[in-house]
């Protein structure tokens, strides 16, 4: 059914109809709405035969979805930022584990300096704790990614989080189409552990492992991902089937087979990147993009062959990777690793920076025009860094460098009389 | 020390001379009591208060062939507290353990002593696994299903506390079990926030002016157990096996958050005999510094009398992390008189002494 809400809200739903048997829910913003959303209907009762935990952590929260997942149980929680990384440690083991548990990600930067706003680094922190990690471009396929989710993380037996943008994601009201129970049962089976916390058939789950196993227990966590490459478009198409949409996927391209210069991004950011796409190819531009879905397995040689024909490869990315560049970048030229195809890196949209329509024209622009740099800063205040860069070298004890350039910034619009 | 440790050997020899005795007159007075250990003889029991562990059908839920150390009071306060879980439930239990030695020791790769289903996660979110583990057995519709989450006193006092206190605040359905041996053995014998005063540990070294952890810092979580009014708290001893398994089994009749703190000795750590272990135990409990006792709903129902009150220096003598205590310039008297103290300040608080008891 067609209905305008919060993307939030849309989630909520969607899991909901998942049928969870446990969720765990603490808050942080700007995932909070989500698992508010999920209680409520747990309250009301209409979502029955639910355990909703309001927990002291997301320690605690993806713990106790680790507990419950071990024992049968449909298992699903949220976090974002800070929670992200306050239960890394857990992250880490529900993928060593292979336990398939279902988690949002309401993306949002990592302090300090603090900041609720949305990027990516939050993801990108536990991009290798062998989770398949999935990002929509926007709320219907939010939605959408959290039924599938489920099914390709009991298929596999191997954790999923399903990255939404902050705020941008979260926080929009938008048309989604919320399938009926019905559609969603035909969909998801119940789910069938392969591994399973039973007094009729004891064993020991998460014993130590020495070097004569640990590489074969981890090349199978690979191995995993690899089988996710196949079934993730496998599971799209099955859903297409069922729901009569597309959503999901590795990727997805748009004007790319004869695209000259192909930008690649993941996330909401897509729906600009298209725009600009737009109005550049009416300018006589060839250029395309492509939408990443499947971040974590990376599909390398799905990826390799859509770039391979382009002459060059913006990566417009919301993380950064201090002294290296872009996170996102770094992987995607490995896709074209036998390819000497130019691999630009723009970092944008850091702690909610918003990413606009002319910034991306611009910067590809400039890509076109080989003057590009290779890790390039979108709508960087060069000013504002070279006064700090000064007053710090100028002063031994400059002091903390982000609430200096707040004062810049406040001294700046004072004398502009703002 | 030699002597009472030659006691601790269960009195086997003295048992064989009772019954010799025995067929010589029918009016031998039958001992209860084992010497040294005050362990009630089994045999010599009701059939139904015999312990668990006599029994032929307990569950070895940890089996043997693990790899803990000789004398390991974890290893048996374990297997006593499981067997007795084991029988409680029916058979019906799942077990959830925290990263330290119960877990290093029980499952070395690829073998596992435990008969029962069992989850290791990580160091400090056992009571939360538990959480999980529990939720889903009651949305499964295995209500029967029984958890025991367990852990030492790092897992349990420190790293793991947050979780703790989460579970025991929501109520969780959870038995809580904290093997305590008083520091972090697993990594090498460092300070927990369960560790005594004046304790030699590899981060408490017994040097300097004030040698040994330090006084005035530690928990008591017994007391913080308490303190989120679940339904159950107790503390047991490895030194009183019987009183360990009723607990366990008190505990297992109950639903909600309940917690069960075991002093388990730790040769290596605490530089003690293997065969002293039990011995040891019983100090700890004699003399005070370790209370009996259980308490529901945050108030204390019942302690564990004193049976024969010890100074603080008979259990702290026989161990070398306690050595800097009793060194050759003579005992230090004023941290043995503050260790004192606290066993005194026990034994009121508890009421760990019946009238006119205190010899």
């Amino acid at each position: 059914m067609l209905k305008q809400m919060e993307g939030s809200l849309g989630v909520a739903q969607a899991i909901a109809l998942c049928r969870p048997e446990v969720v765990c829910a603490y808050p942080i913003t700007p995932q909070t709405h989500i698992v508010e959303g999920i209680g409520a209907l747990v309250k009301t009762g209409e979502l029955e035969n639910c355990e909703f935990i309001n927990v002291e952590s997301e320690f605690a929260a993806l713990s106790v979805a680790i507990g419950a997942s071990a024992a049968g149980a449909r298992a699903y929680t949220a976090t974002a930022s800070q929670g992200i990384l306050y239960m890394a440690e857990a992250i880490y083991n529900a993928g060593g584990l292979g336990l398939p548990i279902v988690m949002t990600v309401g993306n949002r930067a990592i302090g300090a300096p603090i900041n609720i706003w949305n990027d990516h680094t939050d993801a990108m922190s536990v991009k290798d704790a062998g989770w398949i990690q999935l990002f929509a471009e926007n709320n219907q396929e939010a939605l959408d990614l959290h039924i599938q989710a489920f099914r390709l993380a009991e298929e596999l037996s191997c954790p999923v989080m399903v990255c939404m943008d902050g705020f941008i994601l979260t926080h929009a009201y938008e048309r989604v189409d919320i399938p009926t129970q019905a559609e969603v049962d035909a969909f998801l089976p119940p789910y069938e552990p392969v591994q399973v916390l039973d007094p009729a058939d004891p064993y020991s789950i998460g014993a130590m492992v020495g070097p004569e196993a640990f590489t074969e227990v981890r090349y199978l966590a690979h191995d995993k991902q690899l089988q996710a490459l196949k079934r993730i478009p496998e599971i799209a198409d099955v859903f297409k089937d069922v729901f009569g949409r597309e959503s999901g996927g590795l990727l997805h391209p748009y004007h790319a087979d004869d695209a000259e210069t192909l930008v690649v991004a993941l996330g909401s950011v897509n729906g600009t990147i298209k725009d600009a796409v737009d109005t550049m190819r009416e300018e006589g531009h060839a250029v395309g993009s492509v939408s990443l879905c499947s971040f974590r397995p990376f599909p390398l040689a799905e990826l390799g062959d859509v770039l391979r024909h382009a002459a060059r490869v913006v990566v417009v990315e919301k993380s950064l990777a201090p002294g290296l560049g872009g996170v996102v970048a770094s992987n995607v030229r490995m896709s074209l690793r036998d390819s000497p195809t130019p691999v630009y890196t723009v970092i944008a949209g850091l702690g909610g920076r918003p990413i606009t329509k002319a910034g991306l024209e611009r910067v590809i622009k400039d890509a076109i025009a080989d003057d590009l740099p290779d890790v390039h800063f979108l709508d960087l205040e060069t000013d504002v860094i070279a006064r700090e860069l000064e007053r710090s070298r100028d002063t031994r004890r400059s002091g903390p460098t982000a609430e200096n350039i707040l004062k810049d910034l406040a001294s700046v619009a004072g004398n502009r009389g703002e | 020390m030699n002597s009472d440790s030659a006691n601790n050997d269960t009195g086997s020899k003295e048992g064989a001379a009772n019954s010799r005795a025995n067929q010589g007159s029918a009016l031998q007075r039958v001992k209860f009591y084992q010497t040294g250990t005050h362990t009630v003889g089994n045999r010599l029991m009701d059939e139904a208060a015999r312990s668990v562990q006599s029994s032929m059908d307990r569950s070895n839920a940890i089996t043997s062939g693990h790899r803990a150390c000789q004398g390991c009071g974890e290893a048996l306060g374990a297997r006593y507290a499981l067997d007795a879980a084991m029988r409680a439930s029916d058979g019906q239990l799942v077990a959830v353990n925290a990263t330290g030695c119960l877990e290093v020791f029980t499952t070395p790769y690829p073998e596992t002593s435990w008969q029962i289903p069992w989850l290791h996660s990580l160091f400090g979110n056992a009571p939360a696994v538990a959480t999980g583990v529990a939720a889903a057995m009651r949305r499964k519709g295995r209500k029967k299903v029984s958890v025991v989450a367990q852990g030492g006193d790092g897992g349990t006092t420190d790293i793991g506390f947050g979780c703790l206190s989460g579970m025991f605040e929501r109520n969780d359905d959870v038995l809580y079990i904290c093997y305590d041996n008083e520091a972090y053995m697993n990594t090498g014998v460092q300070r927990s926030s369960a560790t005594p005063p004046t304790a030699r540990t590899a981060t408490t070294p017994a040097v300097g002016k004030a040698p040994g952890n330090v006084f005035g810092t530690g928990k008591n979580l017994p007391l913080i157990a308490m303190a989120h009014n679940i339904p159950y708290v107790a503390t047991a001893s490895v030194a009183d096996l019987h009183d360990l398994e009723d607990k366990v089994t008190r505990a297992m009749a109950i639903e909600g958050a309940r917690y069960i703190h075991i002093m388990v000795p730790c040769p290596l750590g605490w530089g003690s005999a293997p065969n002293d272990t039990i011995r040891i135990a019983r100090l700890a409990v004699e003399s005070g510094l370790f209370p009996l006792f259980e308490a529901e709903h945050g108030e204390v129902t019942k302690s564990h009398k004193i049976r024969r009150r010890v100074p603080v220096d008979d259990y702290l003598k026989p161990q070398r992390r306690f050595a800097h205590l009793f060194g050759k310039e003579g005992p230090d008297k004023a941290a043995l008189a503050a260790i004192q103290a606290m066993a005194d300040s026990n034994i009121k608080r508890f009421n760990l002494l019946d009238a006119g008891d205190d010899t």
